[in-house]
C-alpha cells in the first residue's frame, strides 16, 4: 500500500501541479463517463474544451459567463484566505441582483446613462448587507457563518421569487412571475459590437490586480490573512479577528452582489425567478482551483465557464443533460482536495511484505 | 379539531425526515468529524431510493438503495477527510456540491415518473381512535422506527462499550489511539453510517414525503439537519425533539395558508430557514456551553505518526 509522510516544506510544485492533476483526472472520468453513456469522448472532449474557443463569438460568450463567477470567486478568495467560510455567496448575488433590478426599473424614456453606475453600486450594497447579516450573528451572536449563509440564500430565492411574483410583476407580461424588461439605457456598456462581452470583464479584471495589490502589497491585506493562518499570532500581533471578520464578509458580499448586478443589468435584462443559475456555488470551486490566487482564479474561472458552455452543447449537440456541468464541476473540486494532499505530503508506496516484516 | 390532529401527524412525519439525517450526522460528528455534504448524499440518496421504487415497486428497497448511495458517497468523503487529511468543510461542500449536480444529471429521466400508489398505514385499533387515531397512530412505519432508534442511541453511546470508544475518538483521537483503537477506521465507520442515515432520510422524502422527483429536492433539509445537531448539543434526545419543532415550522406555513392568513406563500416558505438562523443564533450566543458539548476534535485532522 501507501503511506503519507509529511514535507518538511510544502511543495511549490505541487501547489501549482494539483489543480492541472486534478483537471486531468476529471477529464479522464469525463471520456469515461461520455463513454459508458454511448458517446465518443474524443466530442465530448471538443465540446468542453474546443468549441468554446473556437470562434471569436463563442470566446466572447465564454468571457461572458467567466466574469461573473470571477467577480464572485475574487471576494470568495478574501473570505477563504482569512479562514471564514461563506458559503452563501449566491444568496449575495441573488440579492445583489434584487438591488440592482430595483434601480433599473426606475429608468424610464428620459434617464441618463449614469444610472449604470447607480445600478452596479445598489447592487454592491445589496451584497453587502445580505452578507452584512453573516458578519452580524457570527460577530454578536457566534452563530456558525457557513449555516447561517447557506440558510440566507434559500431566504434570498423566496424574496426574489416574492418581488417576480407579486410587486414588480410586469402587469403586460401575460402573467409570467417577471420583471418588465429593463430600459435599454440600463444596459451594462458592451465592449464592441457583435459580442455580449461587457464592461464586466474589465471591472473582474481590474478587481483581480487590486486583489493581488490588497493581500500581497498592503499591510491590511496581510494583517487579513494571518488570522486565517495562524489566529494565535494574529491575536499576538493586534490584528483584530473581528475586523477581519467584517471586511472578508463584506468584501465578498458586495463582489457577489456587483456580479448579481452586471448580470441583471448585462445578458439577462429583467428579472426573473432564474437569476440565480448557481454562480455563487461554482464560484466555490473557481476560488479553490485557482488557488486563492487572483491570477489562477482568473484561469479556472475560464475554465469553469468551459464547463457551463460545454454542458450546454452537450445538451443540445449530445442529448445529454445539461446538469452534466453539476457532475464535472463538483469532480474537479473533490480531485482537485485529493490532489492537494501532495502539497504537504510525499506519497511512499511501501510493499506489504516490508510493512509484515518491520519490527 | 380534526385538522389539527393532521396537523401534528403531518408534524411529526415532517420532523422524522429531518431527524434520521441529524441522527446520522451526530454519530458521524460524535468521532470527530464535520460532513457538510449531507445535502449532496440526501439528493442523490433521493433520486437513488425514487428511481429503485420505480423500478421495483418495493418501498422497503428503495429506502436500502438510499442508504446504500449515502454510505458510498460518504465512505469517498470519508477517504479523503481521514486518509488523505483534505480539509473537512472544502470536502464536504465538495460533496454537497457534486451531488447536487450529480442527482440531477442522473435524475433526468425520472422527473416525469410517478410512485404506485402510495401506502397508508394504521395501527391495529389504536389508529382508530378519534383524534389521538389520526395524530399518532396512522404514520408510516419508518416514524416510529426512527423514535426507536434514538432510544437504540442513547443506549449505544452511553451504555455500551462500542460507544464509549466511538465517543472517545472525537473527544480524543490521540488518547484512542495510544490506546490501540483504530482510530481512522471507526471514523470511517461513523462517517459511513451517518451517510447511510442520511441517504435514508433522503430516500425517505423522494419515496413518501413528497413521492416524486424534482432536482434539488431536498431544498435545504440537510443543512438544517447539520445546524440541528448543533441546537441539540449532540444529543440524541434532543435532536430528536428538534427536528419535531421543525417539522411544525415547516407544517405551519401549509397550515397558516390553509386557514385564510393572507401572507404571501414566499415569507411562509422562509420560515424553516429563518427558524434556523434565529435558533442557531440563540443557541450559539453562549459559546461556552457549545465548546462544552462538542466532540472536542470536532473538524479538527488526525493523522496518527504526523
Amino acid at each position: 500500500m501507501f503511506k503519507l509522510e509529511a514535507r518538511p516544506q510544502p511543495s511549490k510544485f505541487w501547489s501549482m501541479g494539483s489543480p492541472l492533476l486534478a483537471l486531468a483526472i476529471t477529464v479522464v472520468i469525463g471520456m469515461v463517463l461520455f463513454a459508458a453513456l454511448g458517446k465518443d469522448p474524443a466530442k465530448g472532449l471538443a465540446i468542453f474544451f474546443w468549441e468554446p474557443i473556437k470562434t471569436p463569438y463563442a470566446l466572447g460568450e465564454l468571457m461572458v459567463k467567466a466574469t461573473p463567477l470571477l467577480v464572485i470567486a475574487l471576494g470568495l478568495a478574501v473570505c477563504f484566505r482569512s479562514n471564514v467560510w461563506n458559503i452563501g455567496a449566491e444568496g449575495q448575488f441573488v440579492i445583489g441582483a434584487v438591488f440592482a433590478g430595483g434601480v433599473a426599473l426606475l429608468a424610464d424614456k428620459t434617464t441618463d446613462g449614469w444610472i449604470v453606475i447607480a445600478i452596479l453600486l445598489a447592487g454592491i450594497f445589496g451584497g453587502m448587507v445580505w452578507a452584512g447579516l453573516t458578519a452580524l450573528l457570527r460577530d454578536k451572536f457566534n452563530a456558525n457563518e457557513i449555516l447561517v449563509s447557506l440558510m440566507l440564500v434559500y431566504v434570498a430565492d423566496m424574496v426574489l421569487s416574492y418581488l417576480v411574483y407579486g410587486p414588480w410583476k410586469d402587469p403586460a407580461g401575460y402573467n409570467f412571475p417577471q420583471s418588465k424588461t429593463f430600459e435599454a439605457i440600463t444596459q451594462i456598456p458592451r465592449l464592441m459590437q457583435g459580442s455580449r462581452v461587457s464592461i464586466g470583464l474589465l471591472i473582474a479584471l481590474l478587481g483581480a490586480l487590486g486583489l493581488w495589490v490588497f493581500l500581497f502589497r498592503t499591510r491590511a491585506g496581510f494583517a487579513q490573512q494571518v488570522g486565517g493562518l495562524a489566529p494565535a499570532a494574529a491575536r499576538y500581533a493586534g490584528f483584530s479577528s473581528r475586523r477581519a471578520l467584517w471586511t472578508a464578509l463584506l468584501v465578498s458580499g458586495g463582489a457577489a452582489g456587483l456580479a448579481g448586478a452586471l448580470e441583471v443589468a448585462g445578458p439577462i435584462g429583467q428579472l426573473t425567478p432564474y437569476v440565480p443559475a448557481g454562480y455563487g456555488f461554482a464560484a466555490i470551486i473557481v476560488a479553490f482551483v485557482g488557488r486563492l490566487h487572483p491570477v489562477g482564479m482568473v484561469f479556472s474561472a475560464v475554465l469553469m465557464s468551459m464547463f457551463y458552455i460545454g454542458g450546454e452543447l452537450a445538451q443540445s449537440r449530445l442529448g445529454l443533460p445539461k446538469s452534466l456541468t453539476g457532475v464535472f464541476q463538483g469532480l474537479l473540486l473533490f480531485t482537485l482536495l485529493a490532489c492537494d494532499t501532495l502539497i504537504a505530503y510525499r506519497l511512499r508506496f511501501t510493499s506489504p511484505l516490508a510493512v509484515k516484516g518491520a519490527p | 379539531m380534526e385538522s389539527y390532529a393532521l396537523l401534528f401527524a403531518a408534524t411529526l412525519n415532517a420532523g422524522t425526515v429531518l431527524a434520521i439525517a441529524a441522527l446520522g450526522l451526530l454519530i458521524n460528528e460524535k468521532s470527530g468529524i464535520v460532513n457538510l455534504g449531507a445535502e449532496g448524499m440526501m439528493l442523490c440518496a433521493a433520486i437513488a431510493g425514487f428511481a429503485t421504487v420505480v423500478h421495483t415497486g418495493n418501498d422497503w428497497l428503495g429506502f436500502a438503495a438510499g442508504m446504500g448511495a449515502g454510505a458510498l458517497l460518504a465512505g469517498a468523503f470519508g477517504v479523503l477527510v481521514i486518509w488523505l487529511n483534505t480539509n473537512q468543510y472544502a470536502t464536504g461542500l465538495a460533496l454537497s456540491l457534486f451531488g447536487a449536480g450529480f442527482s440531477a444529471f442522473a435524475g433526468i429521466n425520472y422527473v416525469r415518473e410517478k410512485l404506485p400508489e402510495r401506502p397508508h398505514f394504521s395501527v391495529p385499533f389504536l389508529g382508530d381512535i378519534p383524534l389521538i387515531g389520526p395524530a399518532l397512530f396512522r404514520q408510516h412505519p419508518m416514524v416510529y422506527l426512527t423514535m426507536a432508534l434514538v432510544i437504540g442511541l442513547i443506549w449505544f453511546l452511553y451504555r455500551s462499550r462500542a460507544g464509549l470508544v466511538l465517543r472517545s475518538v472525537g473527544e480524543s483521537p490521540e488518547s484512542a489511539h495510544a490506546l490501540g483503537y483504530p482510530v481512522r477506521r471507526i471514523r470511517l465507520a461513523a462517517v459511513m453510517v451517518g451517510g447511510a442515515l442520511c441517504g435514508l432520510a433522503g430516500a425517505y422524502i423522494s419515496v413518501i414525503y413528497t413521492p416524486l422527483w424534482v432536482e434539488g429536492m431536498v431544498s435545504g433539509k440537510g443543512w438544517i439537519a447539520l445546524a440541528l445537531t448543533t441546537f441539540a448539543t449532540w444529543r440524541p434526545a434532543r435532536v430528536l425533539l428538534g427536528a419535531y419543532l421543525f417539522g411544525g415550522v415547516t407544517m405551519l406555513q401549509f397550515h397558516l395558508q390553509g386557514i385564510g392568513v393572507q401572507v404571501p406563500s414566499q415569507f411562509l416558505t422562509m420560515l424553516p430557514y429563518l427558524a434556523t438562523i434565529v435558533v442557531l443564533a440563540l443557541i450559539s450566543r453562549n459559546p461556552a456551553w457549545i465548546r462544552i458539548n462538542m466532540p472536542a476534535s470536532l473538524g479538527k485532522p488526525f493523522y496518527p505518526g504526523s
